[in-house]
This record gives structure tokens, C-alpha cells and sequence, in this order.
């Protein structure tokens, strides 16, 4: 199995350890992972913002980077659900087309394609899990509160999996955080209030750490409750899912 | 070109191509009793369930809750009971009406809502302008769901009918639930056996 | 935006100067949707009765042309009069032609958004008509001299109290009382004498079927009813996609509208119009007032759909706290701004920005339509047809021109400069809007790339 690490930008940059996590689990599941060194961005904080048409580049880049791969996986559900709907190439849209159907999110790489059942992580705290929009309602790694349908649970199934972890409940297991790529700078006063009612669920609840199959919802929860001088920390999943 | 013309010739150019209408049937979850869960529902919105055997029970009933008030009905078992020839009379007059005693063709489990037609009501305005209404119906006319509801109701002609749950009520003061907003401020159902 | 107006972002940031209101305004509508949520789990075919929905929702936007054609017919056979509309203007000319006929000045206003839309209300104010909304919450904000700021529950912005210094003022009742059984009581009052005394009244459409040329009014309070029994004349004004085909179709949306609006198994009354009673008037206004354009965008067409339940409204995390008036339009929330930038692209631009695209509107929404890929889709529009914010553009471009090389990302700077500079989150830095509430993420030593190269090779 030929698997391509899709690190997004922001990630690379500010939480490099939620990439070495990644990393690290999936080697640690006996996966051969390669990170190619050229790739950015996918572009969805430009299409996100009305500015789809300027993506190409990205586009043009991110197939160039990844099309060899059998799959592509991100320990980010928006970027992957970023690509899963918008990478197209006038040139090569075999390829896109095939990049969009072998892209996974961490946690449905884990449960769908290697059907983990088993970790060796350890972490003995209380943990909030954040659904993260993007991931929950595009890539269906949950079931949706909305729907008069059956429960499931991608992230929470492996979390399962760790020893010592305890889940808190939250009063809205499903509310967005309000980060929203340049909605958090756009419509700040909202941005913020959102993040502020979302964290303070988790505080709330006794939660020590917030987790989440999305980096960029706990860079804003983060910088909320650093702000807040809480002492409650932010975790992407990986680095709980692969904690000793 | 009347506008007709123009609203109909830009709807027939920009409408997209033909969609075929779904299967009518459902996998629907019937209530075990629907007579009770109509009871259930109804006492949920603020409507009041009364079993009875014959007119001469709902006659008691209304001595007992409503003498020496203005009632009218469209029943004629109730004449005794009631003010004979307001049918007449300008429908602004109702309103003073303390109760109306009208008949449904059935009622609905799902939500207890009872169908009414303009002519059981013999007046439109009275269901919804009296101070309290009261219903009869049939025990065995308790339909499971509103898709049973329009089967019942068919193709059947009339000028007005509605479907009618519970007292009248409003929430908009900040979601405070007060029954008696513009019409009826209680509902009696007499479910007959 | 226009100049001169303020738009989402401004309008909500004043909304949330008063943080406790905010908390208080998002707890009432996450109650509504709570309620939303039980009545719907208490329907197993819940998904099922969506998809029907939306299934009958689809062929009527495709054959709309007939079934128009077939309601009016239906509608002329039952002794309706039917008027067609090409835009609001002509719909208030013909409202107030009519009044003008039976020499009404005075006449009484159940719920209808489409008059909200096409501002009937102060057209006819101008033409000396008075007109008295009759929907409690509608009624309130009509005293406040200011439009709903919810589709179904108009007034919810307001407090009990600032209600009771309204009907202190404006209906006399006692100074600081605001019990709401106590309001509604004198609401009650204060409207029943306006019933007996009009001759005219205006409803909205729920729906309208073309089998039968019936119209259908749903309403909790009973005023709708109360407003056509009594009076003389009774105009009834819908946007031409309140079209269902079939009788038996009112089964699927019955069930879903209120289960979906606020939980509650069937509004108290589902009126179906007909004929007019003897000796009454019944008038019938056909408006397109844009509908056949947005039929024509096949990205945004399906927002015809709607059936104005405001589910999306009641769970958008973003609408519960920025509030209805924020959205400066008639249908506010995520429905409103798909809906919106159709009428006028310019004016109302800021609106599909308003949300997270978290996606929670489309869950609800009975008649299942896309609504947070709509507001994604016309972000794409607004930004190609120019009305874009011009420094947003140049901080795109710039994103645009690093992001697309390596050479460039990799060399722009030590980590984090460059993004602390132009990512998502500092774009239009130049208040540093980020760090105003939030802490800036902390800079690592570096970057995960960085690390990689090191600690891993690539074979």
C-alpha cells in the first residue's frame, strides 16, 4: 500500500506535531507513508472566500504531487473534503477524478480502509471531542444530530481504543466553532462568540483537552481559551490516538 | 403581453427538464391504539379528550361546564342545548359565542388534528371566532397519518374545510406558549364510541 | 454592499455588543430547534418524508409552467379571481386596486413574507391604507416600527419586557407589566375589535394545489381564519413556486412543515381555501417578482423549494447570534441568503459570507435543499461579477501566487512569517481581527516540512 501524506498548510506551519502524530500512527500500523516535500496548499481558503477560479495553481500542484498514490490521507476533514468536491484540472481530470476518490481524512482511513480495531495509545484525561463540520456533515465521519438516522462514530470508535481516556458529554454534540476559514477575520464578532460558546461546553463539562479531526477548529478554540488563560489544552486526534 | 403571458413564457423557458412525482406509499409507523395516541397528542397541544357513549353524555357534559352561556351548534341532538337560528345571523355576531359545538369527519393520531368542512361548520367563521370549541367524532374515524387523512379526503368538493388541533395559541413572546390567541382559548374533543 | 448600509458583519458585531442578549437570543431559537429535533425523531420515515419532499418539490419546479396554468383554471372554476404579477410593484398596484374597488382604507394582515417582500405594507401606508398584521409577533414588531426579523416567529429578538413597554404605550396596558399569558390577553382584545370592523383582509399561501385550485393557510393563532370569514374581501398573495400538484401532496408537507418550524405535530389550523363563501370576494395574486430568474440559474434554482419553515434559520449557529436583522433582507438566515442575491447581487453580496458553511441548514431542511453548497456556489458569482471587496482580492492574489509554488511558499519567509501575514485568519490584517479575542497560534521552531527533512527521507 502506496500511501501519500497531504499535510495542509496551516498545519505544517503552526502544528507540526499533528503531522509527526499522523505520521507516527500510521507508520506505527506498519503503513510505508511518504510526505511529498513539494506540495502547499489546497486551496480551499481561496475557493472557500469566492476566489474558486484562482485555485488552479493549487490544483495543477496538488495533483502533480499526489496522483501516483494509492491513497492520500490528511489528518484534516476540511481539506480533504476540499478536494474530495472541488479538485478538477482541464488537463488532467483523470487524475483529479481519481486523486477525489482515494483522498481520506485520518480518522476514515483508520476505520474504513485499515479497520483498525485496536491501538496501543494511553491517555489518561478527560477529553471533549469537537465535531468538526467539514468532517462530520461533508465526509459523514459521524452521524449528524439533524438526522432521524442510526449513530455511528468514526472518531469516537478509535478514541474508544485508547486507554484511560474518558469522554465528556457536551450539551450540542454538533455546533460548528465558528472558525470558517476568512469568516473568523470577516465576520469576527460571530467568529468569536461561536468559539467562546463552544469552548466553554467542553470547560463546562470537565473537559481537559479538546480533540478533533480538525486542526483549524482547535487552532481557534485554542486561541480562544489561551486568551481566556484556560488551562483546558487543544490535541488534533492523532496525537491522542497515538499518545503513551 | 399581459403579464400572465410573461410570467408563464419565462417559467416555460427556464424550467429544468421533466422530474417524475415519488411513489405516494410510505413505510409509516402506526400507533398500536390510534385513539389513544389522538388523546395523547391532543392533551399535548392544550386540547381536552373526552370519551362519550351518546349525545346525551355530551349534553351533560356541556350542562355541567358551559350553563348559562352562549352556545351554538351544528348538531341537532344538541338543540336543547343550544340557540337555534344563529345560522342567520351576521357572523360578527359570534363574537360573544362561549362555545361551539360542531362535528368532524374524522380525526388524525399522528397529530389531532380533525377535519372539518364548511358543512359541518354551516357558518366558516364560528370554529375559529367562538371562545371555546368542541368537537365530535366518531371513535372509529380516527385515522393513523395525515396520508390516510388525504386518502380519506379523496377527490371530495367543498368550499372551505380545515384541519383543526387544539385550541388556538401563540408563542411569539419569547417562546412563551399561551393558549387562546385569536380563536378558541380551549378545545373540548368528544370522541364517541 | 451599497453604500451607506451596513452589512452582516457590521450589523452583527453591533448585535454582539451586548453579549448576554446574544446568549439569550441563541438559547430561545436552540430551543426551538431542540424541539425540531424531538418531533422529528419521533417520525422513524422522517428521511424518507424529506426525500418525497423533495421529489415533489423537483417536479413541480419542472413542470411549473402547467401546473400554473392548471391551479388558475381550477381556481377560476371555484369563483376565485386570479391576478398574475411580474414584480412586487405590480402586486401592490393590484392589492391596491382592489381595495380601491370596494373602497377599503382600513383592512387587517395575517402572515404572508411575500407582502414582506414586496414591502406592501408601507406602499399601501403611502396610498393612505392602513394596515393592522394580525400574527401576534407580526403585530409587535409592526407597533416597533421595525420588519420581522424571523419568518415564523417575528418578534423573537425582543424581550418580554420591551413587548410590555410597547403595548404600555400603544394598547394601554399596565406600565412594566410583561407576563406573557398577560400580553397576549390584551393583544387578543385589541385585535378582535380590528377583525369585526374590516371589510378586507390579506393572507399569505402556504400552499396551492393545482389539482384542485385550493390554497392552504396554516397559522397557530387562527388569525389567517379569522381575517377571511369575517371579511368581504380576501386576497390571498403567493410566489408562483407554492405550487404542489396534488391534493394528497399536503399529507408529506403537513407532517413535515411545523415538525420542522417548531416541533410541533401540525399547526392548529391548515385552512383550505376553495371558493368564496356567498356573497365574498376571494382575489388571488400570482407573483414572480424574480422567482423565474433564479428558476433559470440551475446552481440556485432548487431554493424554489422552499417552504418556509425556518429550520435553517433556528439552527444556524451563525444566524442565532447575529439575529434576523442583521441579514437586512425580508427572509433572514441561510434560506434568505441564497434567496437574497438573486433580487439584487449588489445589496445583499455580504450574505452568502454569513455562514461557516457548516452545513446544518441543508440537514434540516425539509424539502432537503443544498443550501450551504448554494452559499459556497454564490460566493463563486459575487466574486466573479465584481463585488468582491477589493483588498480581499489583492490578499487572494497574493495567496494565490505562494501557495501555487513550492519554491515560493517554501522561501517566503522563516516559518510563519508569511502566514502570520496573509493566511486565512489574518487576511485584511490591518486591525489584526484574529487577535482582537484570540490568541495567535504560537510559532513553532519548525515547520513540520522542515522537520520531515531532517528526521525522514523520502526514497
Amino acid at each position: 500500500m502506496n500511501v501519500g501524506l497531504f499535510i495542509p498548510c496551516y498545519i505544517d506551519q503552526f502544528y507540526p506535531n499533528a503531522a509527526i502524530a499522523t505520521l507516527n500512527l500510521l507508520s506505527g500500523l506498519g503503513i510505508t507513508v511518504k510526505y511529498p516535500v513539494n506540495q502547499t496548499c489546497c486551496g480551499q481558503p481561496m475557493a472557500n472566500s469566492g476566489f474558486e477560479h484562482l485555485t488552479q495553481g493549487c490544483n495543477d500542484l496538488f495533483i502533480d504531487n499526489f496522483a501516483e498514490f494509492d491513497y492520500i490521507v490528511s489528518p484534516s476533514g476540511s481539506c480533504v473534503l476540499h478536494i474530495k468536491d472541488h479538485l478538477h484540472s482541464p488537463t488532467a481530470e483523470d487524475k483529479a477524478l481519481g486523486i477525489r476518490k482515494k483522498v481520506y481524512e485520518l480518522t476514515e482511513f483508520l476505520t474504513d480502509v485499515l479497520k483498525v480495531e485496536k491501538l496501543s495509545a494511553r491517555f489518561p484525561h478527560k477529553v471533549g471531542v469537537h465535531q468538526s463540520c467539514h468532517g462530520q456533515r461533508g465526509l459523514m465521519l459521524a452521524q449528524m444530530s439533524e438526522l432521524v438516522d442510526a449513530p455511528f462514530s468514526k472518531p469516537l470508535h478509535l478514541l474508544k481504543m485508547v486507554e484511560g481516556l474518558e469522554l465528556v458529554e457536551l450539551s450540542r454534540p454538533d455546533e460548528c466553532c465558528g472558525f470558517g476559514g476568512t469568516f473568523c477575520v470577516a465576520e469576527e464578532a460571530v467568529s468569536v462568540k461561536m468559539g467562546k460558546d463552544r469552548v466553554a461546553d467542553h470547560v463546562n463539562h470537565g473537559a481537559e483537552y479538546i480533540t478533533a479531526a480538525d486542526m483549524s477548529c482547535l487552532m481557534h478554540m485554542e486561541g480562544i481559551l489561551r486568551r481566556q488563560n484556560s488551562n483546558v489544552k487543544v490535541l488534533h486526534i492523532a496525537e491522542i490516538l497515538s499518545a503513551q | 403581453m399581459t403579464s400572465r403571458a410573461k410570467i408563464l413564457e419565462k417559467v416555460l423557458s427556464n424550467q429544468p427538464e421533466a422530474q417524475p412525482l415519488p411513489a405516494d406509499s410510505f413505510t409509516t409507523f402506526p400507533a398500536a391504539d390510534p385513539v389513544q395516541a389522538f388523546a395523547t397528542v391532543l392533551t399535548t397541544i392544550g386540547g381536552t379528550f373526552i370519551p362519550v357513549s351518546d349525545y346525551q353524555s355530551v349534553q351533560k357534559y356541556i350542562l355541567e361546564h358551559f350553563a348559562g352561556q352562549r352556545i351554538v351548534s351544528t348538531l341537532p341532538e344538541l338543540a336543547e342545548v343550544s340557540e337555534q337560528g344563529w345560522e342567520n345571523q351576521d357572523p360578527h355576531s359570534y363574537a360573544n359565542v362561549d362555545l361551539a359545538v360542531i362535528s368532524a369527519h374524522f380525526g388524525v393520531a399522528e397529530n389531532a388534528a380533525l377535519w372539518i368542512t364548511e358543512d359541518l361548520m354551516h357558518q366558516r367563521a364560528i370554529p375559529f371566532i367562538c371562545q371555546q370549541l368542541a368537537v365530535v367524532v366518531n371513535k372509529k374515524e380516527i385515522v393513523q397519518t395525515m396520508h390516510d387523512a388525504y386518502l380519506k379526503i379523496g377527490i371530495a368538493d367543498y368550499g372551505f374545510g380545515s384541519f383543526i388541533a387544539g385550541p388556538s395559541k401563540t408563542a411569539d413572546i419569547e417562546q412563551s406558549l399561551v393558549l387562546g390567541a385569536h380563536g378558541p382559548k380551549g378545545m373540548t374533543v368528544f370522541v364517541m364510541d | 454592499m451599497s453604500s451607506g448600509t451596513k452589512d452582516h458583519a457590521a450589523l452583527s458585531d453591533i448585535f454582539n455588543k451586548d453579549e448576554e442578549r446574544v446568549d439569550w437570543h441563541d438559547e430561545t431559537l436552540w430551543f426551538v430547534r431542540a424541539k425540531r429535533d424531538k418531533a422529528a425523531h419521533n417520525i422513524p420515515e422522517w428521511e424518507a418524508l424529506r426525500e418525497s419532499a423533495s421529489l415533489i418539490k423537483n417536479n413541480v419546479l419542472s413542470n411549473l409552467h402547467n401546473y400554473l396554468i392548471e391551479f388558475e383554471e381550477q381556481a377560476q372554476k371555484n369563483g376565485v379571481t386570479v391576478h398574475w404579477a411580474v414584480d412586487a410593484a405590480e402586486h401592490n398596484q393590484i392589492v391596491h386596486a382592489i381595495l380601491k374597488e370596494h373602497g377599503v382604507n382600513r383592512l387587517i394582515k395575517s402572515k404572508s413574507m411575500l407582502t414582506e417582500e414586496c414591502h406592501l405594507n408601507e406602499y399601501l401606508k403611502q396610498n393612505d391604507i392602513e394596515v393592522v398584521d394580525t400574527d401576534l409577533g407580526e403585530r409587535i414588531v409592526q407597533l416597533a416600527q421595525e420588519p420581522p426579523s424571523h419568518i415564523v416567529l417575528p418578534c423573537i429578538h425582543k424581550k418580554k419586557e420591551e413587548i410590555g413597554e410597547l403595548f404600555h404605550e400603544h394598547l394601554g396596558t399596565p406600565e412594566g407589566m410583561s407576563d406573557p399569558v398577560f400580553l397576549t390577553a390584551a393583544a387578543r382584545e385589541h385585535l378582535r375589535e380590528t377583525f369585526l370592523t374590516r371589510k378586507a383582509a390579506i393572507t399569505g399561501v402556504n400552499f396551492a394545489v393545482a389539482e384542485t385550485g385550493e390554497f392552504v393557510v396554516c397559522t397557530n393563532e387562527g388569525n389567517a381564519d379569522m381575517g377571511a370569514h369575517l371579511a368581504d374581501v380576501h386576497i390571498a398573495c403567493m410566489g408562483i413556486e407554492k405550487i404542489i400538484p396534488k391534493r394528497k401532496n399536503l399529507g408529506v408537507f403537513l407532517r413535515l412543515l411545523t415538525r420542522s418550524a417548531t416541533g410541533q405535530p401540525i399547526t392548529t389550523y391548515s385552512s383550505h381555501f376553495k371558493k368564496p363563501r356567498p356573497g365574498q370576494q376571494m382575489h388571488l395574486v400570482l407573483v414572480d417578482n424574480g422567482r423565474t430568474t433564479q428558476l433559470s440559474r440551475p446552481d440556485f434554482r432548487n431554493s424554489l423549494k422552499c417552504i418556509r419553515c425556518a429550520a435553517c434559520m433556528n439552527t444556524c449557529p451563525v444566524y442565532r447570534r447575529s439575529g434576523g436583522h442583521s441579514y437586512h433582507t425580508a427572509v433572514a438566515g441561510p434560506i434568505g441568503s441564497i434567496l437574497a442575491p438573486n433580487l439584487d447581487m449588489k445589496e445583499y453580496s455580504d450574505l452568502p459570507f454569513a455562514s461557516t458553511l457548516c452545513g446544518s441548514c441543508s440537514n434540516v431542511c425539509p424539502v432537503k435543499i443544498n443550501i450551504h453548497e448554494q452559499l459556497y456556489k454564490w460566493r463563486q458569482v459575487i466574486v466573479k461579477e465584481g463585488y468582491a471587496d477589493p483588498t480581499k482580492k489583492l490578499a487572494m492574489k497574493a495567496m494565490e501566487f505562494t501557495l501555487s509554488s513550492p519554491f515560493v511558499y517554501k522561501n517566503a519567509g522563516k516559518v510563519g512569517r508569511w502566514f502570520m501575514k496573509h493566511a486565512p485568519f489574518t487576511v485584511n490584517n490591518k486591525l489584526n481581527l484574529w487577535y482582537q479575542h484570540r490568541e495567535m497560534p504560537a510559532v513553532p521552531k519548525e515547520s513540520f516540512g522542515e522537520w520531515y527533512k531532517k528526521n525522514k527521507k523520502n526514497d
